[in-house]
């Protein structure tokens, strides 16, 4: 298909209601077609008037509407942050509705329009909201049906649908079109909702959805309908909103973890016209008109701290040796499957190790940014965050919570929330911290205020991956069978920070002005179906290391655990193998007990060539480098995935390259398998940039790294020169997330592949080359 | 002390006043109203922002406006929906990308590249590309993206 000879269609799932001229429809591009007129006022009468949009759930209206032209729009509660979701919505919803899918336009994320179905969370998207949706536009379908039924005064059975027109079986040229059927646009027919909101919102149909043997749409690979607008620099992204009356707010941060604000000298910024600070406790910005001038004014604005009370217990170095030796906060045993330590101690060979792995920083493409607009009772905040709705939420409580005795906001608000799209997300990233200092700013100064964070608070101050120390141990019998198995992981919690920012204590503007953070302890284990006799999971959860304010405040990073647990527990296994002499592949196979996990193993190995080997290989090649091969799986909420990874090994530098990764994936029913091969690439890269280049460095006193040269990520030469992925499509099953699944397998893919190329363990998360030169330097 | 001056963006003048030691970013964005250049880091880092000046890739987060001095091209105006370059052709094509927010950085820095010559090995393209940011990890959808614009542009 040569899409520059057509009309590119450009799909903006976003509505800036402020500009007009784009709504006006202008040349080749193609918004979402049926936008509500709500959307089309300005942000201030948007804000201020009552909503016209009625979101009732058990109403179809609130999901479908069909337009004059007969396009179809879709109320999403949830976001595409760059997987294409939204296409795989969009094709579910033009498979059950019998329309072309270039006719399904998606709105994402707008409290005032789409009803809360969680924002972008744990790779729910296809499997909760496409089952929403399927359910939605199916019921459609039928309600279109029984209307054609009355014009046409046939019965339903004698009709059918194609191209969003109702005809006759038997005589094709009788027909009539949904926009014909739908007066006014609406359906005003219920549809079956379960009562909950969020992840857990779901919709059933009366109808019968369609059969997977009969989609014509899904399955095949529609291509993702936001990317030619963003390609051709089109796109409104939130960092493009603008509103009448917009000022540019900045931050000032302290130099140390949760210094307070000793004094702040207004005279420091006079120079710079128009300039306002904003002070509440620890909270320190500034706003003025001109973006450039609020920058200067943070850098220029002289703010002195106090210090005593600063800082953390321990550093990055000491880190480990610490966690080892703190008292938990909690601690839990997951699983205790027979008797381990009976096991252990009768057994013929006992086999020990610990893995170590450090606080990673989401450290997104661009700092947090958001713009609130906060006047007389009524706030919109646009924000890029994955939980708008708690965007919003939270907002109304930040401005309404007394906190010494007032209110930030002066009185009690709405709140509506506008999702557009941002840099990448990962989880729980410092956009919901930013819409909240935006909003702090706005209510302030009583003006639309953007706020932009700078590149240092952007790897300093957001939420990040928590730090672990796991302990592995197991046993073997006498016939050199696996007879106990211990995981133990002790670190800290992964939510520090809720995933989502509704609470003032939530949020780090909430901490900075006095709110009290609430800390939840949460930690994991491996998720895998090895069948040993004894079997025990455990943890201990530590507090953090600062309670209020942290910059190492965790929360949610992309397959939250995922990647500490399985590089630990995915590692031993292969360890396990080696020490009897077992190759890695057939070890699994042997325990193993759930077929797909088998099934993906077999899959990835395949496509590797995987060579058979019962001790590591140590292959050089002509230039002096090592190459090796490792395997690891790993299940994820119903997806199973394995990778091979082959490194090569620089001995001299360092260096590994994963040069090749091959794939094995089960993510049961695939709705569009081109996305799909492209979430998981996305997936290995940024886990392989997390296993090679990635610690958050801090010191006493605060977080160290600023910027991309103290927290490097994977470049251009890092990139792998192939990756093959081979999935394999359960249709019976309904479709498995894949934003993350295949993140925690890359880790012990590639430690094992390190471990094969030069037959040592490398058991501390960076693989930094200094660390690997040190571990080689023994064999050199 | 804020200046007038006049920038050569996409083939249009502009005349902005600003303070002269304002990134041509700001100007790019907040004046003129692009759209594809972008704040990542404002350090020169990651090249969300990369801009063509006089056919040189740079980074406009930290090329003071005042020593612009020459034609400066961005995603915006590398092409369009009715006529896209080859690069963006190539990206689409290829779906290069997820969050696509550093995309101008990949496009405009290949974009100079084959622009001046077209026939590159993938060494060459890699190397080109060195320091270049992609938190989202499409960089096997990217590097496929620019060896099939090169061959489109070589033809």
């Amino acid at each position: 298909m040569n899409r520059s000879r057509e009309t590119v269609r450009v799909q903006d799932g976003s509505i800036n209601i402020a500009r007009r001229d784009l709504l006006k429809g202008a040349a080749a591009l193609l918004v979402a077609v049926s936008i509500p007129p709500a959307a089309m006022l300005t942000t201030r009468e948007a804000a201020a008037r009552v909503v016209t949009r009625t979101l009732n759930p058990a109403q179809l209206d609130t999901w479908l509407a069909v337009a004059s032209d007969g396009g179809i729009t879709a109320y999403w509660g949830k976001m595409d942050m760059g997987q294409g979701v939204d296409t795989a919505i969009a094709q579910i919803i033009a498979e059950e509705l019998d329309v072309d899918v270039d006719r399904v336009a998606i709105i994402s994320g707008d409290s005032a329009l789409c009803p809360d179905q969680g924002g972008a969370s744990g790779s729910t998207g296809v499997n909760r909201s496409g089952a929403a949706f399927r359910a939605a536009a199916a019921e459609a379908r039928l309600a279109l049906f029984e209307k054609a039924s009355k014009q046409l005064a046939l019965p339903v059975d004698a009709l059918d649908a194609a191209d969003g027109v109702v005809f006759v079986k038997a005589e094709r040229a009788r027909s009539v079109s949904y926009a014909e059927l739908v007066s006014d646009h609406m359906f005003n027919t219920p549809i079956n909702w379960n009562g909950r909101y969020g992840n857990s919102l779901a919709l059933t149909t009366r109808a019968k959805p369609k059969d997977p043997k009969d989609y014509r749409i899904v399955g095949t690979s529609v291509p993702r309908k936001d990317l030619p607008g963003k390609i051709l620099a089109t796109t409104e992204y939130l960092h493009d909103v603008n509103v009448p009356g917009m000022l540019h707010g900045r931050m000032v941060r302290p130099p140390a973890a949760g210094a307070h604000v000793k004094q702040v000298d207004k005279a420091s910024v006079e120079s710079i016209s128009g300039v306002r600070i904003v002070v509440h406790n620890d909270f320190v910005g500034v706003v003025a008109p001109s973006e450039w001038d609020a920058i200067r004014a943070a850098r220029q604005l002289d703010v002195s701290w106090d210090e005593s009370d600063a800082g953390f217990p321990t550093t990055s170095v000491d880190l480990f040796d610490w966690i080892r030796s703190a008292t938990p906060a909690r601690s839990l045993t997951e699983l205790d499957d027979g008797d381990v330590e009976t096991a252990l101690n009768a057994a013929s060979k006992r086999l020990t190790a610990e893995y170590e792995w450090p606080f990673q920083s989401h450290a997104r493409m661009a700092p947090a940014a958001a713009v609130a607009d906060v006047r007389d009772g009524e706030a919109v905040v646009w924000t890029d965050s994955q939980k708008p709705y708690d965007t919003g939420s939270g907002a109304k409580r930040l401005l309404e919570t007394p906190i010494n005795g007032r209110r930030i906001g002066g009185g009690e608000y709405s709140v509506r929330s506008i999702w557009m799209p941002g840099p990448g997300s990962y989880g729980r990233s410092d956009a919901g911290d930013g819409a909240m200092d935006a909003v702090v700013l706005s209510a302030a100064v009583g003006a639309p205020v953007r706020m932009q964070w700078m590149r240092n608070e952007g790897h300093a101050w957001d939420p990040k991956g928590p730090a672990s120390v796991i302990s592995c141990r197991a046993g073997f019998d006498d016939s050199g069978d696996v007879s106990a198995y211990h995981f133990h992981i002790k670190g800290f919690s992964r939510s520090d920070q809720n995933s989502r920012e509704n609470q003032p204590g939530e949020v780090l503007a909430g901490h900075l002005l006095g709110h009290e953070s609430t800390p939840e302890w949460t930690m994991q284990t491996p998720a895998e179906s090895y069948r040993f006799a004894n079997k025990r999971y455990t943890w201990d959860a530590l507090a953090p290391l600062r309670k209020n304010a942290s910059p190492l405040r965790t929360a949610h990073f992309r397959d939250p655990y995922g990647p500490e647990v399985h590089f630990a527990s995915e590692s031993f296994i292969d360890e396990l193998a080696y020490a009897n002499a077992v190759d890695p592949l057939e070890f699994r196979l042997r325990y193993v007990g759930d077929e797909r996990d088998a099934a993906v193993l077999r899959a990835a190995a395949e496509l590797a060539g995987w060579q058979k080997r019962t001790a590591p290989g140590r292959k050089r090649d002509s230039r002096g480098n090592y190459i090796g091969t490792g395997i690891a799986c790993a299940q994820r909420n119903g997806s199973v995935n394995a990778v091979v990874a082959e490194v090569e090994v620089n001995p001299a530098s360092g260096r590994i390259w994963v040069r090749r990764m091959f794939v094995g994936a089960d993510h049961g029913l695939i709705v569009n398998p081109f996305t799909l091969d492209r979430v998981i690439e996305g997936n290995l890269l940024q886990a392989t940039s997390r296993t090679l280049f990635e610690e958050v460095i801090f010191d006493r006193k605060m977080v160290r790294i600023t910027d991309w040269l103290s927290y490097p990520i994977l470049e251009s030469l890092d990139a792998p020169l192939e990756i093959r992925i081979n999935k394999i499509n359960r249709p019976e099953l309904d479709s498995r997330g894949a934003g993350e699944p295949t993140t925690r397998v890359t880790p012990p893919a590639i430690a094992n592949a390190f471990f094969d190329a030069t037959g040592v363990r490398l058991r501390r998360v960076p693989f930094t080359r200094e660390r690997v030169k040190a571990a080689l330097s023994g064999i050199q | 002390m804020d200046k007038t001056m006049t920038l050569m963006v996409d083939g249009i003048e502009h005349t902005i006043t600003a303070d002269p030691t304002m990134p041509l970013l700001y100007a790019l964005r907040n004046q003129i109203g692009k759209k594809g250049p972008k704040f990542g880091c404002g350090l020169a880092q990651c090249g969300a922002c990369t801009v063509l000046h006089d056919g040189t890739a740079i980074r406009s987060c930290v090329m003071p406006v005042a020593a612009v001095t020459g034609n400066v091209r961005t995603l915006d105006g590398l092409g369009s929906a009715d006529n896209p370059h080859p690069l963006q052709q190539a990206f689409i094509d290829e779906q290069a990308g997820q969050c696509e927010y550093c995309i101008s950085g990949w496009i405009m820095t290949a974009a100079a590249l084959l622009e001046k010559n077209p026939q590159r090995t993938d060494d060459e393209i890699r190397e080109a590309l060195a320091g270049l940011k992609c938190r989202c990890g499409t960089h096997m959808s990217i590097l496929r993206a620019i060896r099939s614009a090169a061959k489109a542009m070589a033809s």
